[in-house]
C-alpha cells in the first residue's frame, strides 16, 4: 500500500497559456551557455579558455570548494566566450556547437552491480553530480557528506509548470535506471501527485513512492520532505529534480551525457503554448522566435512565474529549467483606484475581489507587485499556503532580525526559498520572501562553515 | 483617466530629489498610489502577485465600519429627540442629519490630525505613507461619546499615533490597538468627558437642527445603570437595534453584524478571534448570571456596550492580536472573559471591553511565544530522538 499524504494548505493559481501536451520543433541556432547561477551555492572555477574545443561531457568549470564536482559541457563545440560580471564573477561559459556532436565516453554501466560510492564517482566524473541539490541550505551538494535520504518529486504543480509525466513518455527506462542508481547511495523517496498515472511513476522500483494530494506547493520537494521525514539539524538530504534522474539514467545506459529535456513554452504572451525538446544551455532566441504575441512588453522567465529567474530572448536554458514562461511586464498598465474597484481581471485569494466567484478561470497576470511593501500586517497569510510544520511568519521575522538561533529553532534547515513562493504571491505586505529565505540560508551557511 | 495620469506624471519631477516640492514627496507618493495601482514590477522572487494589498484591506475594514457609523449618526438624532420628548415630531432624515452634523467634525478632525502626523512622519523618515490610520481614523470617533469635545480628540489622536504607533515603527509594529489607546488616553485623562451620565446624549441644537436640552440633563448608558446596581431601562430589542445611549458606533448589534459578515467573508478578520471573544464572554456571563453576581441575563451582556464592536472590529486587529492560529483562540477567550469580569466585578468601570482588549494586546506576544515554543520543542525533541537511535 502506497503512503498517501494529504495536504490541506496551498493554492493553485491558474494562469492563461498553459502548455498543451503536443510537441513543436525548434531549430537550434548552435549557441549554448552553461551558467553557474543554475547551481546554487557553487563557487565556479573555469577550466577552459576561449577557443578551446570541447566534447559533450568535457569539464567547463568546477566547484572551487569541492574540486571533484565538475560541470560538463552539454554539447560539443568551441568555447566562444567566457562571460563575467561585477568583480569578475563568472556568469556563463558560451559554446558554439559543432554540427556533428561528439560525446566523451564514460562507458556503459550496469547500475544494479554498482555500489553507492561507484555511482557517486561516475556522476562526479561525468560532471553531473552538481545537478544534485541538498537540504539544508538548498544548494548544489557536495560528495563529502552522504545523505540520510534522497528525495525526488515527480510532481510539478507550480503555475504553468511543464508536466513531468509528459516529459517522461519514452524515457521510462532511463528514469528507472536513475532511480536505481540513487537508491544505491541512500534510501530514495519518489513523491508523486494523486492525479499522476504513469506506470513508470506508480510502479517505480527501488524507491519508496509517496503520493501527495493537495494544492501547490505540494509538488515542492522541500514540502514533501517536511511531511515524509523532516531534516534535523546536522542531517543532510539530497534532492534531485526528476529530469536530472533521467540524465543520470542516460549516463549509465548510454555511456555518455545527454542533456536533452522536454521544455514547456507557456504563458499568456505565447502564441501556441506547447512542449519542445531542448538541451541544457540552449539559447532561448530560437525557442521564442515568432512564438510570442506582439504588441505588449513581455517578461521572459526561465522557469515558472513563481520561482523562475527573469531572463530575456538573449538568455539560455537553465540546468534545472523545465519551462520557459512569458508574461506581460505590465509596467505601463495604469489601474485607477485599485483599493476599491472590482478589478475582475485580477486574481486574488482574498474575497475582497471577485475571483472566488469566477471559478477556475485562467488569469493573464503581469509582473506588477500591485502594492507597496509594508511591515507584516495580516497574520496567518503564509500559514495558509505553506503545507509544512513551520511557522513561516516567525521564521521570516527571525531571518530579517538576523537571529541565527531562532532561525535554527524554527526550522530553517528544512526549507528552501521556493517553498515560500506561494506565500510570497499571496502576501499583502509584498515582502520578497524568497530573497529573504535565501539570505537567511546564506547567513547560516557562512556561520556554520 | 489618461488625462489625470498625464497630469500626475507631469508634476512628478517637482517631487523628485532635485524638484522644488521634494519636501512633500511622500504626500505625492501617497496620493499617486491612491489614484493608481503602482506599476512597479517584481525584481526578485515571484514574478506575479496577488491583487491584494494593504490599501485594499484597510478600505474593506472601513467599508465594514460604515453601517455602524451611519446607524450611530441616526441614533444620535434619535436619542436627542427622545430626550427632548419630541420623537413623534422628528423625521428619520432629520435625526440622521442631526447625527451627521454631530459626528462629521469629529471624523474630519480625527483624519486631519492623524493623517497629518502620518504624512509628516513618513516625510521625515523618508518612507511611504502607510494606510493603517485609515481604519484608526474612523474608529476613534466611533468609540467616543457624542458629548466628547473636539479639542480632546486632537490630543488623543496625536497621542495614539505618535506614542502608540510611530515610535514603534509604524503600522504593523505597534503593540496596542491605536484607536483603543486613544480612547484609554482620554478615559484616564478626562474621565468626566468620557464617562458618567452627561456625555451620552447630544444636548445642543446644531445649525438649527435637533433640540436644545437643559444643561442638567443626564442619561446613563444601560451598562452605567447596571454598574449603579439598577436594571437597564432599555429593552432588549432596543439594544439589539442600537437605539440606546452609548459611544457613537457601538450601539447597534445589527449594524455591527453586517460589518462582521463583511470582515469574515473577505477573510480580513479572523473568525477564530471573533468567535473566541464571544465564547469567552458567554462563559463568563453565564457564570456571573448563574451565581447571581449580575442582575441581567447572560446574553444581555453580549448585546450591551462595546462588547460586539470590540469583538468584531478591535480584538481582530491583526497587528495587535495573537498571530498564531492556536493563539487566536486563547487571545479571544481571555478578552471576552475579562471584559465581563471587569464589568461585573469592578463598579468603577461600567464597560470592560477597552481594558480587556488592551490587556489582550499586551499578552498576545506571550501567547504566541508559547505556541511557537511548542513547535520549537517538538523540533528539538525530534533531533534528540534521532541522535538516540543512532
Amino acid at each position: 500500500m502506497r503512503r498517501v499524504i494529504k495536504l490541506s494548505k496551498g493554492l493553485d493559481i491558474h494562469l492563461a497559456g498553459k502548455a498543451l501536451p503536443k510537441r513543436f520543433s525548434v531549430k537550434p541556432s548552435g549557441k549554448y551557455a552553461l551558467m553557474p547561477s543554475c547551481f546554487e551555492g557553487v563557487k565556479p572555477k573555469v577550466m577552459v579558455k576561449e577557443g578551446d574545443k570541447v566534447k559533450a561531457g568535457d569539464t567547463l568549470f568546477i566547484n572551487k570548494e569541492y574540486p571533484a564536482v565538475k560541470f560538463s559541457s552539454p554539447v560539443s563545440g568551441t568555447v566562444s566566450s567566457i562571460q563575467r560580471g561585477d568583480r569578475r564573477k563568472l556568469l556563463s561559459v558560451c559554446i558554439d556547437a559543432d554540427g556533428q556532436q561528439e560525446y566523451k565516453d564514460f562507458g556503459k554501466k550496469d547500475v544494479a552491480a554498482l555500489t553507492g560510492g561507484e555511482i557517486i564517482d561516475s556522476l562526479l566524473e561525468a560532471g553531473l553530480f552538481g545537478y544534485i541539490n541538498q537540504l539544508p541550505y538548498a544548494i548544489s551538494t557536495n560528495p563529502q557528506v552522504l545523505p540520510k535520504a534522497i528525495f525526488v518529486s515527480a510532481l510539478r504543480d507550480m503555475p504553468l509548470a511543464g508536466d513531468f509525466e509528459y516529459e517522461l513518455e519514452g524515457q521510462e527506462t532511463d528514469f528507472q535506471t536513475g532511480l536505481t542508481a540513487l537508491s544505491k547511495i541512500a534510501k530514495t523517496y519518489l513523491g508523486i501527485g494523486a492525479s499522476q498515472s504513469s506506470s513508470a511513476l506508480l510502479n517505480a522500483k527501488d524507491v519508496e513512492t509517496v503520493v501527495f494530494k493537495g494544492k501547490c506547493p505540494a509538488g515542492n520537494v522541500g514540502v514533501q520532505i517536511n511531511n515524509i521525514d523532516p531534516v534535523n539539524k546536522g542531517e543532510v538530504v539530497w534532492t534531485v529534480e526528476p529530469t536530472s534522474v533521467i540524465f543520470f539514467g542516460r549516463l549509465f545506459n548510454s555511456g555518455h551525457i545527454d542533456l536533452r529535456r522536454i521544455v514547456a513554452l507557456a504563458g499568456s504572451e505565447v502564441k501556441n503554448p506547447a512542449y519542445t525538446e531542448m538541451v541544457v544551455g540552449q539559447d532561448l532566441a530560437s525557442l521564442l522566435n515568432d512564438n510570442l504575441n506582439t504588441g505588449s512588453k513581455v517578461r521572459v522567465i526561465c522557469g515558472n512565474p513563481l520561482t523562475g529567474v527573469k531572463t530575456s530572448a538573449e538568455g539560455f536554458l537553465g540546468a534545472h529549467t523545465s519551462e520557459v514562461t512569458v508574461i506581460p511586464e505590465g509596467d505601463s498598465t495604469d489601474e485607477m483606484l485599485g483599493w476599491i474597484m472590482p478589478r475582475l481581471n485580477q486574481f486574488s485569494v482574498s474575497r475582497s475581489y471577485f475571483s472566488w466567484l469566477l471559478g477556475n478561470r485562467s488569469y493573464r497576470l503581469d509582473a506588477r507587485i500591485k502594492g507597496g511593501e509594508r511591515h507584516m500586517i495580516m497574520s496567518g497569510e503564509y500559514d495558509r499556503v505553506l503545507p509544512m510544520d513551520i511557522y513561516g511568519e516567525y521564521l521570516i521575522k527571525a531571518i530579517i532580525a538576523g537571529d541565527i538561533d531562532k532561525m535554527e529553532q524554527l526550522g530553517i534547515y528544512e526549507v528552501s526559498p521556493e517553498d515560500f513562493a506561494v506565500a510570497e504571491f499571496v502576501d499583502s505586505s509584498k515582502l520578497e520572501l524568497q530573497r529573504i529565505v535565501r539570505e537567511g540560508l546564506d547567513m547560516l551557511r557562512k556561520e556554520n562553515a | 483617466m489618461s488625462r489625470l495620469k498625464e497630469y500626475t506624471e507631469k508634476i512628478k519631477p517637482l517631487f523628485e530629489p532635485e524638484g522644488k516640492l521634494h519636501a512633500f514627496h511622500s504626500v505625492y507618493d501617497g496620493l499617486e498610489t491612491f489614484l493608481f495601482v503602482p506599476n512597479t514590477t517584481s525584481k526578485s522572487g515571484t514574478h506575479i502577485h496577488d491583487a491584494i494589498d494593504s490599501k485594499r484591506i484597510m478600505s474593506m475594514v472601513v467599508i465594514a465600519l460604515l453601517p455602524a457609523l451611519l446607524f450611530g449618526m441616526y441614533n444620535i438624532g434619535y436619542q436627542n429627540a427622545v430626550a427632548a420628548g419630541q420623537l413623534a415630531d422628528a423625521s428619520t432624515a432629520g435625526m440622521f442629519l442631526y447625527g451627521l452634523l454631530a459626528v462629521l467634525p469629529k471624523l474630519i478632525v480625527s483624519y486631519a490630525v492623524g493623517l497629518g502626523i502620518e504624512f509628516a512622519w513618513a516625510q521625515w523618515k523618508g518612507e511611504e505613507i502607510q494606510e493603517g490610520y485609515l481604519v484608526s481614523g474612523i474608529i476613534i470617533p466611533m468609540i467616543l461619546p457624542v458629548g466628547c469635545p473636539i479639542w480632546i480628540i486632537v490630543l488623543a489622536v496625536a497621542f495614539a499615533v505618535i506614542i502608540g504607533k510611530e515610535i514603534f515603527g509604524g503600522t504593523g509594529m505597534n503593540i496596542f490597538n491605536v484607536a483603543l489607546l486613544a480612547r484609554a488616553f482620554l478615559f484616564f485623562s478626562y474621565p468626566t468627558k468620557m464617562s458618567g451620565d452627561t456625555v451620552w446624549i447630544s444636548t445642543e441644537k446644531i445649525l438649527g437642527m435637533g433640540y436644545e436640552l437643559p444643561d442638567s440633563f443626564t442619561k446613563a448608558t444601560p451598562l452605567g445603570e447596571l454598574a449603579q446596581g439598577s436594571i437597564p431601562s432599555s429593552t432588549l430589542t432596543d439594544s439589539f437595534i442600537g437605539l440606546i445611549p452609548g459611544s457613537i458606533g457601538e450601539t447597534s448589534v445589527i449594524a455591527i453584524a453586517i460589518g462582521a459578515v463583511i470582515l469574515l467573508w473577505t477573510g480580513i478578520a479572523s473568525w477564530k478571534t471573533m468567535f473566541s471573544v464571544f465564547a469567552g464572554g458567554t462563559i463568563m456571563a453565564i457564570v456571573f448570571s448563574a451565581t447571581g453576581q449580575t442582575p441581567v441575563d447572560w446574553y444581555e451582556h453580549l448585546l450591551l456596550g462595546g462588547f460586539c464592536f470590540g469583538a468584531v472590529f478591535m480584538a481582530t486587529d491583526p497587528v495587535t492580536s495573537a498571530r498564531t492560529e492556536k493563539g487566536k483562540y486563547i487571545y479571544g477567550t481571555i478578552i471576552g472573559a475579562l471584559a465581563i469580569i471587569i464589568r461585573v466585578m469592578n463598579p468603577g468601570f461600567p464597560e470592560g471591553m477597552m481594558l480587556a482588549i488592551l490587556f489582550g494586546n499586551m499578552i498576545a506576544p506571550a501567547i504566541d511565544y508559547f505556541v511557537v515554543q511548542a513547535n520549537i520543542s517538538k523540533r528539538l525533541a525530534r533531533v534528540k530522538k534521532q541522535s538516540e537511535t543512532r
